[in-house]
């Protein structure tokens, strides 16, 4: 009953428009960063994670951490589309007393399973909660999405020596590398690369993906779950804005308010 | 004083430990008793009082070196799967350089992990200001949901470990790795969020914590010899404070000092000052402390004192508040000498 490869195409274009419509709405919100990790998510949420909707708190389900915590809107519409809150719920997006926060908050949102929110911070949880999966004697996984600008702070490092230290083979990061951040570009900033060989130092497994073919992405998440005696990484290469031709690359997208204007392009684009 | 469990402060030598062993003790006293406790150091060592509880329990026990955030997130991680953390870091790594992570990760989500800030106050003496958490139950407190707790001695300190797994939501205790006066006993009563009055009196109170506790219950004696009758209550839990105990002592007391080895800015001080200015009787207060500024190297006790920590210096300020209170009676009071 597993979705085909087009219908998870088409299920990646309704959470993008999803998107648009959430930042429309609220008025703000980072759009770059959330389109780019879609097909991340959508993998995720349709094809890798064991989850229940029905039961958001189901004890042997994976595990999600959204370590790049601005990107909550892509989150949020994945959320949305597989039944844990309804569609309506989006349009709350941001404002006071809604579920749906800025950044994600387990106390308000179904299927939220932790805190996030200021850089840098996720894989530390997630490696906990693996830890807390192996003294339980439990086989989930534990699934940390980062950004690659949010690899320039210390604790990602420190968590990436903990989790191969421990041979925590039930974590998976994966890099959303749409290669943008804040500021600029994530090179001229402080260049990452060689980045997979970063990785591999600190001995985790290193894959690498065109991080919008999901047949790509499914294939890696297999053989991340296959791999035992130290976690693994999935690089994926994005591009920020993707599946809005002229905000792709653009690092003025990364946090804009939209227009109406802007928005009715961008949807005609993801028709 | 028998009755209210205290140890007996007459003798000439007063028993002294440092208050780590209390929570070394009260480590292994939770797992004996079969609470799912797991427990976290950051390169501490025998100064971090996890080794008790390391030898009997390996495997409730994790080492992580110096990565105090990542440790405090991987905490945050176990805690949302119900194990109670106690994680061990020295204090004011703790509270500066994990502070967000405790902020965003663990008090966001009110999850269950216990910080404990080891070397609190001047307690590391030697190394210096970098190395002594001032600021520590400032930033702590300011956390929402955050409960803080400053043992008085050794044996508080125990009662406090054991008491803090059971609190709801996020817990910062702070322990001191030098030796502190033992002034309570296993009978001392110890409830978090209430202050203890150890000693009864009318003309002013003092309230204080940890080491300060025990200056100040030398202050009152010496200042009885002078005529003035002062109340001495501990006060361990910072946050949440204990309100009621503070408004009987402006009512009842109507002038009060603050004593605390720590900043005199958001600590048990500017608690109190809180408190106080809604309470029934606003009253004058003196909040002792260290005085916005960094420590310095030197011996704890030698620190205490050059910082003007010490039961002298308490005495001062209780004659200082009653002065005022008497002065504001008399409708002559010029806004004190602090």
């Amino acid at each position: 009953m597993s979705p085909t490869s087009s219908e998870l195409r088409e299920i990646a274009k309704i959470v993008r428009r999803d998107v648009l419509t959430m930042v429309l709405e609220a008025g703000s919100g980072h759009v770059g960063g959330s389109l780019s990790c879609a097909d991340i998510l959508v993998a995720l949420y349709w094809q890798v994670l064991r989850i229940r909707p029905e039961r958001p708190t189901w004890e042997d389900r994976d595990r999600f951490v959204l370590s790049k915590a601005h990107a909550a809107p892509a989150l949020y519409a994945a959320l949305a589309r597989r039944g844990y809150f309804e569609m309506r719920d989006l349009l709350t997006f941001r404002k006071l007393k809604s579920k749906l926060q800025g950044t994600p908050d387990p106390h308000r949102t179904a299927g939220v399973d932790v805190s996030v929110g200021s850089q840098g911070e996720g894989l530390s949880i997630a490696n906990g909660i693996a830890v807390s999966a192996r003294r339980a004697g439990k086989g989930f996984r534990v699934y940390c999405l980062l950004g690659d600008g949010e690899l320039q702070e210390g604790q990602v490092w420190e968590a990436a020596l903990t989790a191969a230290h421990l041979k925590l083979d039930s974590v998976c990061a994966i890099v959303d590398r749409n290669g943008l951040m804040g500021a600029g570009a994530t090179d001229e900033i402080a260049a990452l690369g060689p980045l997979a060989d970063k990785w591999r130092a600190f001995n985790w497994r290193v894959s690498e993906v065109d991080g919008h073919d999901l047949d790509q992405l499914t294939a890696a998440f297999t053989e991340a779950s296959s791999v035992k005696g130290q976690p693994a990484v999935i690089i994926a290469n994005t591009v920020k804005g993707k599946g809005v031709p002229f905000m792709e690359g653009k690092v003025e997208w990364h946090d804009r308010k939209l227009t109406v204007d802007v928005y009715e392009e961008a949807m005609k684009a993801l028709t | 004083m028998a009755e209210m469990g205290l140890a007996d402060l007459h003798h000439r030598v007063v028993e002294t430990e440092a208050t780590v062993r209390g929570y070394e003790r009260g480590l292994v006293e939770l797992a004996e008793r079969g609470v799912d406790v797991l427990v976290m150091d950051a390169d501490l060592g025998a100064a971090g009082g996890t080794g008790e509880f390391r030898k009997r329990f390996p495997d409730r026990f994790m080492e992580f070196g110096l990565s105090e955030q990542d440790m405090l997130g991987t905490a945050a991680g176990l805690a949302q799967a119900g194990h109670v953390v106690f994680v061990t870091a020295h204090g004011m790594l703790a509270a500066a350089n994990a502070w967000d992570v405790i902020r965003s990760t663990i008090c966001t989500a009110s999850l269950k992990v216990v910080v404990c800030g080891i070397d609190a106050g001047f307690s590391s003496g030697g190394d210096g200001c970098a190395r002594q958490s001032l600021e520590d139950v400032a930033v702590m407190r300011a956390l929402p949901g955050m409960t803080v707790i400053v043992p008085v001695d050794a044996v508080e300190a125990r009662k406090a470990t054991v008491a803090a797994a059971r609190i709801p939501g996020p817990v910062y205790v702070r322990f001191a790795t030098s030796r502190t006066p033992v002034v309570t006993t296993d009978m001392t009563p110890f409830t978090v969020g209430q202050g203890a009055v150890y000693r009864q009196g009318e003309d002013a109170t003092v309230m204080a914590c940890g080491v300060m506790v025990y200056e100040a219950l030398r202050a009152a004696r010496q200042l009885e010899d002078g005529g003035l009758s002062v109340r001495v209550v501990n006060c361990p839990t910072i946050k949440p404070l204990d309100r009621a105990i503070v408004n009987r002592a402006a009512v009842e007391t109507g002038a009060l000092v603050t004593a605390e080895e720590g900043s005199t800015i958001g600590g048990l001080g500017g608690a109190v000052a809180e408190a106080l200015a809604q309470s029934p009787r606003p009253s004058p207060l003196r909040i002792m402390g260290i005085e916005d500024r960094f420590g310095e190297s030197g011996d704890h006790e030698q620190l205490l004192s050059h910082f003007g920590l010490s039961a002298r210096e308490i005495v001062s300020s209780v004659k200082d508040v009653v002065a005022r209170k008497r002065a504001i009676a008399a409708g002559t009071d010029a806004g004190g000498t602090t």
